[in-house]
């Protein structure tokens, strides 16, 4: 690991992993060892890691995994498979799984083709998830929602939000993000201190099963291209990724980001009671109404 | 020789190169892969022998 300068043995890395999560966790103040953490699932190999990493640590992590529909429910039920697998293999792994086409009636790719928004999956596909992932952990009394967001994940938005200078975005751009209203859960990030190399890496040396193909929505997608001109960067000077974030990181604390970092009255949707930033209804109630 | 595979492409190259190197000649970019050998990480210095069979796994992945 050029970045960290240093070289591992397969023990000594599977050590590591954990422990830079710690830090993390840590450092940041996302929970302790007695909360209850919604982990959100996917099959892939960061949020399987990640949730293996809490259960090594003895947090009390459970899963949920929100299934989508992706490719007439093909891609989503592989995903799934994994997921039950990695399950069935550790002890007292509980999740849960919420069927969006059955609980809403439509699945993403199909409420989105509805809306005339077929372009924009991704765009559907995030707001449902994070409309599915309140819900959970507010009804089950989860004290945060933890998502394997890794490293590059992070600096590849970073990256994004400042070549187009979107200070609104950068202002909230954190590891922890903050409940600011009853009913939206807290989002911590765990791994953002990891490179997307290392969570690969720990997922395969553990032996840990995860969804090996890009979800197909994602094939082309900015961030991808981003990643790929950070890795150019990275490859010619180690650490740059790790240091443009921290010092980002930095910045934000100091006040730097510019922009309003106030966050926006929040009214209660009249129809779900989800926060929204508009009185009436939330973007996810908005986006059934006429389909 | 040596194969490699990287989901369901494969490449032949000579044995007693790196596996940096051999990833150079199939096009596809070192930082973007990890190698696998009989199931195990295997560094990227390593030398490859005469019937060696690498997986490339792509680091990037998953929904």
């Amino acid at each position: 690991m050029r970045q960290h300068k240093l070289a591992l043995c397969e023990e000594h890395f599977l050590e590591w992993v954990p422990e830079r999560a710690k830090q993390t966790i840590q450092k940041y103040r996302m929970f302790g060892p007695e909360d209850q953490i919604l982990v959100a699932v996917s099959g892939g190999k960061d949020s399987l890691s990640l949730w293996d990493v809490l259960l090594r640590l003895g947090y009390q992590a459970e899963g949920l995994y929100i299934k989508l529909g992706i490719e007439e429910g093909a891609y989503s039920d592989e995903s799934l498979g994994y997921v039950e697998r990695f399950a069935a293999r550790q002890d007292g792994a509980r999740f849960q799984v919420v069927d969006v086409k059955a609980v809403y009636g439509m699945s993403v790719p199909e409420i989105a083709r509805a809306r005339r928004r077929g372009h924009k999956v991704c765009s559907v596909c995030g707001l449902i998830k994070r409309h599915v992932m309140n819900r959970v952990a507010g009804e089950g009394g989860y004290s945060c929602v933890a998502t394997g967001h890794n490293l590059d994940d992070e600096v590849a938005v970073l990256m994004q939000n400042t070549l187009r200078w979107q200070v609104g975005y950068l202002a909230r751009q954190a590891p922890v993000l903050p409940s600011t209203h009853p009913r939206l859960a807290r989002k911590v990030k765990p791994f953002v201190h990891l490179y997307e190399r290392e969570t690969a890496a720990y997922a395969l040396v553990r032996g840990i099963d995860y969804i090996y193909d890009e979800c197909p929505y994602a094939v082309g997608a900015t961030t991808l291209f981003y990643k790929e001109l950070l890795d150019q960067l990275e490859e010619r000077s180690p650490g740059t990724k790790l240091s443009f974030y921290l010092s980002f990181l930095r910045a934000r604390e100091q006040g730097l980001t510019f922009g309003d970092q106030s966050r926006p009255e929040l009214h209660d949707c009249t129809r779900c009671g989800q926060p929204t930033t508009a009185p009436g209804l939330c973007a996810f109630c908005r986006l059934w109404e006429g389909v | 020789m040596v194969k490699l595979v990287y989901r369901k492409k494969e490449w032949e190259v000579k044995p007693g190169m790196t596996v940096r190197d051999a990833i150079l000649k199939t096009g596809l970019k070192p930082h973007a892969v990890l190698p696998v050998r009989d199931g195990k990480l295997i560094n990227e210095e390593t030398i490859l022998r005469d019937g060696d069979e690498i997986k490339l796994v792509a680091v990037v992945s998953g929904g």
